[in-house]
């Protein structure tokens, strides 16, 4: 089960790569008071984080070899 | 909004719920099964989303902005860890047979009932205040929709309990939950139409939220950007937009993320969705994304709907409300009470799953064990009907548990904050089920001391202070601490200030409780069975079916014995099924045949421990097992052996084997060499000493010529014709020895074709014939004409019959017979004398190299000792057989066989040489 260890691995590299987009300091550089497409920036950068970790995370698994 | 409407929906809808769990229940027993896709899976797990999603994430972020995202951020994170950790938990709890968290920590740390006991009553009174959130968020609901437009909520003091929406919420909830969370005794088989109904809650509340956020942004806005830029207006509103930035807001944030992270894996409900109604290890791929993706769709919408609540919801009203309020504020009274139907399924969906999960650890890990203990039971009493009833039992006390506290404290607080304490209780399992799967070092003591460490850390800073203020004595207690003593503030212990309560007490809870489990797992021994549960769960993936377990149990008990305790727990005829299923597997038909080992009793306690837990199970089977005792080391050793050392030592084998296998064929290679070393050295020993012999002669006679040189010519020619004799012979003798080498070494080069022998041996008599007649000697030829070819090489072969027809000519008296015949598929050669035959001792000598046969009295030896060894080797390279018959003083007969050509005969070959 080659594969299956290869995707838990990079899974939690993916995790602890967000955990630490969405930590401090990296989280201090966008809480501020912008907006951008509309939106505080901090919103919009914390569920961009969000989406591509989710989206990244049905690639690696959903991805049939 | 009318009284009767809300009702009517609110119970179409639990209706609905009640169906479709009956449904998935029917279907599950035509052997269908809905919930084996990992869709159903992932959604039967956003049970994590209750009313405090629904209502309580627009509340906090009303108030302080993002701050409700940790509580999703975390799962999303854990989510992705499941791969391994979520994984190794389901294929712990599938082998082991675990019920529940409780179930799970206890089983880990050798069974232990103490240990049971004391998760299920940290699960219970850390879970029952979140309960008790849920029942606030139907009645508040219902109460403000019911009298809406008026906002001012009746005192609930002043509610009697039978008019009281929440009382009766709990009790159909109740009901639901005995209905299809208690429909088989044993605790591990999967309640299918309740993760059904779960699955459809999931999507219903998903579906309001998004509809009022739709509603909200679209309707009442034009979209997000419009939405943003009004709020931006307003400074209080503009404040939300980001968070403090100070050192302690962001460790706030940390702690948020690291809590809700743990919560996901350790509340009892995510326990029992997650791990207990698994059906399918494989469904954790895809829920692995799709969760966190539900999550996050459910959060788009939160922010919105909480800042248009603050611009658009007068007055003095919880923020909570605000899904319920803004469609009502436009008069959207459907879209109201469908907000209100979602806000019921978020609650409901917890209140259900949470208290089967709870119940299933009172019965099974603090109830069962106590009367177990107790010896409250008379030996054969039917249990399994007592024990269903006995977890009914539970499910109401758990339901109305939670509202009672609902009732005593629900004017009080917030939904995110007693969330956040009930969060925070459960993550205190952490350390001791963490620890518990990977690594084998954790022991009872250190898990009872981290757990009961943290358990009181965390009732003293966080539900104590909440209590005392709700009893009216709260503000001196927090601010001066108790009896004055400033460093025992609850929420400043040690002087520790500046955090949030819930980060505060997170941070000296874990820390109090990590370091208590490592220094008590450290600091203490463990028992024999301690050590083996360690060893399977941390090594659960090598012992794959759990076939290689290391048996513990050492006692004896009758089969009947163990028919007997099953049947208490299990009924008669699920007892006698297990059996038979088990016997089968042993290959034998009875059970009542089986010798009871200590995998069978093993067995019994793996059933049993579905139906009653990991402890209980044990405290049952002891009751029947007389066990001996068994030493520690001695498991130790098994365990060892049996995991690690029987794979290495079954290598050793094998590579010990091929060794041997190895030595054998060097030994006897060694000693061929051995035996062709020797021969080779006799061989020479013997060649030097035949040379020697001519040259002897031929130096004493060439010495005498030499010194004499006035010998007579007659001697002279005498000793020259000695001498060309003599080294004629030296010169036959190293050809002889050159062939022999040749043959014996196979560097021969074989010329094989079909010869005549009539012809072969009729050349070769002509060669000899002056021999015979210089003896007087009659040969007689027999040789059948039609006699098939032979395949074999002509020149070797006529050297054999040469050498065999001199032999005759020396040794014969007066007659020489040859004879040539078919026997089968060889043909035979016979040559045939009557002289003094040969000694039957050394028939075999005679064609051994420089045999040392002495020479029949009166012959005088002349030859060199090879030719027959020749022959042999000529014959047997050529696949035939030569011997030697015939009695002493009768004559001797010398025969050679050899194959016959499969080629048709050819007369010219045969003529090739002379």
């Amino acid at each position: 089960m080659n594969r299956y260890r290869l995707i838990g691995q990079r899974l939690a590299a993916l995790a602890f790569i967000t955990a630490l987009l969405l930590n401090y300091p990296l989280i201090s550089l966008f809480n501020a008071d912008r907006m951008i497409l509309g939106a505080p920036v901090l919103h919009v950068y914390l569920f961009s984080v969000w989406l591509t970790f989710i989206g990244l995370m049905a690639f690696f698994i959903e991805r049939r070899e | 909004m009318n009284l009767g409407l809300i009702s009517f929906v609110a119970l179409i809808y639990i209706g609905a719920l009640f169906a479709i769990a009956y449904y998935g229940d029917r279907e599950a027993e035509r052997g269908r099964s809905l919930i084996n896709t990992p869709y159903i899976y992932a959604l039967s797990l956003t049970v994590y989303c209750t009313a405090w999603t629904f209502y309580g994430s627009v509340g906090r972020a009303a108030t302080s902005g993002v701050d409700f995202l940790p509580i999703y951020l975390g799962p999303t994170i854990m989510a992705a860890l499941w791969w391994f950790v979520l994984r190794k938990i389901i294929r712990i709890s599938k082998i082991q047979h675990i019920t529940s968290i409780a179930d799970f920590i206890a089983s880990r740390y050798g069974k232990s009932a103490l240990l049971g006991g004391l998760v299920t009553a940290m699960a219970v009174l850390g879970v029952i205040p979140y309960i008790s959130l849920q029942l606030k968020a139907v009645s508040y609901s219902f109460t403000l929709l019911w009298h809406y437009p008026n906002l001012a909520l009746p005192d609930l003091d002043a509610i009697p309990i039978l008019r009281d929406t929440g009382f009766y919420v709990a009790l159909i909830m109740a009901a639901f939950a005995i209905l299809f969370g208690t429909r088989h005794l044993d605790a591990t088989e999967h309640h299918e139409g309740l993760v059904l109904a779960m699955a459809f809650e999931s999507i219903v509340k998903l579906l309001t939220f998004l509809s009022v956020g739709v509603f909200v942004t679209f309707t009442l806005f034009r979209g997000t950007g419009d939405l943003f830029a009004r709020a931006a207006m307003q400074p209080d509103l503009r404040r939300l937009f980001a968070f403090d930035q100070t050192p302690l807001a962001y460790q706030n944030w940390f702690w948020l993320i690291l809590l809700s992270m743990f919560a996901t894996l350790l509340l009892p409900r995510q326990f029992q969705m997650a791990v207990v109604e698994n059906v399918n290890e494989r469904h954790i791929e895809t829920a692995t994304w799709l969760f966190p993706f539900y999550l996050f769709v459910i959060n788009l919408f939160v922010v919105p709907i909480a800042l248009a609540g603050r611009l658009l919801v007068a007055g003095d009203v919880s923020p909570d409300m605000y899904v319920l309020l803004l469609p009502l504020e436009r008069s959207a009274n459907w879209l109201a009470l469908l907000a209100f139907v979602g806000g019921i399924s978020a609650a409901t969906g917890m209140i259900i799953v949470e208290t089967v999960a709870l119940s299933t650890m009172l019965t099974n890990d603090l109830m069962m064990p106590l009367l177990l203990h107790a010896n409250a039971f008379s030996a054969s009493r039917d249990l399994s009907s007592f024990m269903l009833n006995l977890r009914r039992g539970a499910i109401l006390l758990v339901v109305f548990l939670g509202y009672l506290f609902f009732r005593l404290t629900g004017k009080t607080f917030s939904m995110v904050s007693i969330g956040l304490i009930s969060f925070a209780a459960v993550v205190q399992f952490a350390p001791a089920l963490l620890g518990g799967i990977y690594w084998k070092g954790g022991t009872r003591r250190g898990a009872l001391l981290g757990l009961l460490s943290g358990f009181l850390v965390w009732a003293y800073t966080l539900p104590l202070p909440l209590l005392a203020q709700t009893a009216g004595l709260g503000d001196a207690f927090i601010e001066a601490g108790p009896w004055g003593v400033s460093w025992l503030r609850p929420y400043a212990l040690f002087g520790l200030t500046g955090y949030e309560p819930i980060t505060h007490a997170l941070f000296w809870s874990l820390l109090v409780n990590a370091s208590l489990y490592l220094i008590g797992s450290l600091w203490s021994g463990e028992s024999a069975l301690e050590h083996r549960q360690a060893a399977l769960f941390v090594d659960i993936f090598r012992h794959v079916g759990g076939s290689e377990q290391v048996q513990i149990w050492r006692g004896e008990a009758s089969p009947l014995d163990l028919q007997t305790l099953m049947q208490r727990f299990l009924g008669r005829s699920r007892a006698e099924q297990l059996l038979s299923e088990y016997a089968r597997t042993r290959g034998v038909t009875d059970w009542r045949a089986l010798e009871t080992d200590a995998d069978m009793i093993e067995e019994v306690e793996r059933q049993l421990a579905g139906v009653v837990g990991a402890a209980s199970a044990r405290v049952a089977v002891a009751s029947i097992v007389t066990e001996e005792p068994l030493d520690i080391t001695k498991v130790i050793h098994m365990l060892d052996e049996t995991s690690q050392v029987v794979a290495y030592s079954r290598q050793l084998e094998q590579k010990s084997r091929e060794l041997e296998a190895a030595t054998a064929e060097l030994r006897e290679a060694n000693r061929r060499l051995q035996e062709l070393d020797r021969l080779k050295d006799e061989f020479i020993s013997t060649v030097t000493h035949e040379l020697r012999t001519p040259l002897t002669s031929i130096r004493a006679l060439t010495e005498i010529l030499y010194y004499n040189p006035d010998l007579p010519a007659a001697q002279r020619q005498q000793f020259l014709d000695i001498i060309t004799k003599e080294i004629a012979r030296l010169s036959r003798l190293i050809n002889d020895v050159l062939d022999f080498a040749k043959l014996e070494s196979k560097a021969y080069d074989w010329n094989l074709k079909p010869v005549n022998l009539k012809m072969l041996i009729s050349d070769a008599f002509d060669a000899t014939r002056q021999l015979f007649l210089e003896r007087n000697i009659t040969v007689r030829m027999e040789l059948p004409d039609d006699a098939p070819d032979a395949l074999t090489d002509n020149d070797l072969l006529m050297q054999v019959i040469l050498n065999l027809l001199s032999n005759a000519a020396k040794f014969t008296t007066d007659q020489v017979t040859v004879r040539l015949r078919q026997e089968g598929d060889f043909l035979r050669v016979d040559v045939i004398d009557n002289g003094p035959g040969v000694d039957p001792a050394y028939r075999e000598t005679i064609f051994e190299k420089f045999s040392q046969v002495p020479p029949p009295d009166g012959i005088r030896r002349q030859g060199t000792g090879l030719g027959l060894p020749i022959s042999r080797a000529i014959i047997t390279q050529l696949g035939g057989r030569i011997w030697v018959e015939g009695k002493p003083g009768q004559g001797a007969t010398f025969s050679f066989t050899l194959p016959i050509s499969p080629f048709k005969p050819s007369q010219e070959t045969s003529h090739a040489t002379t």
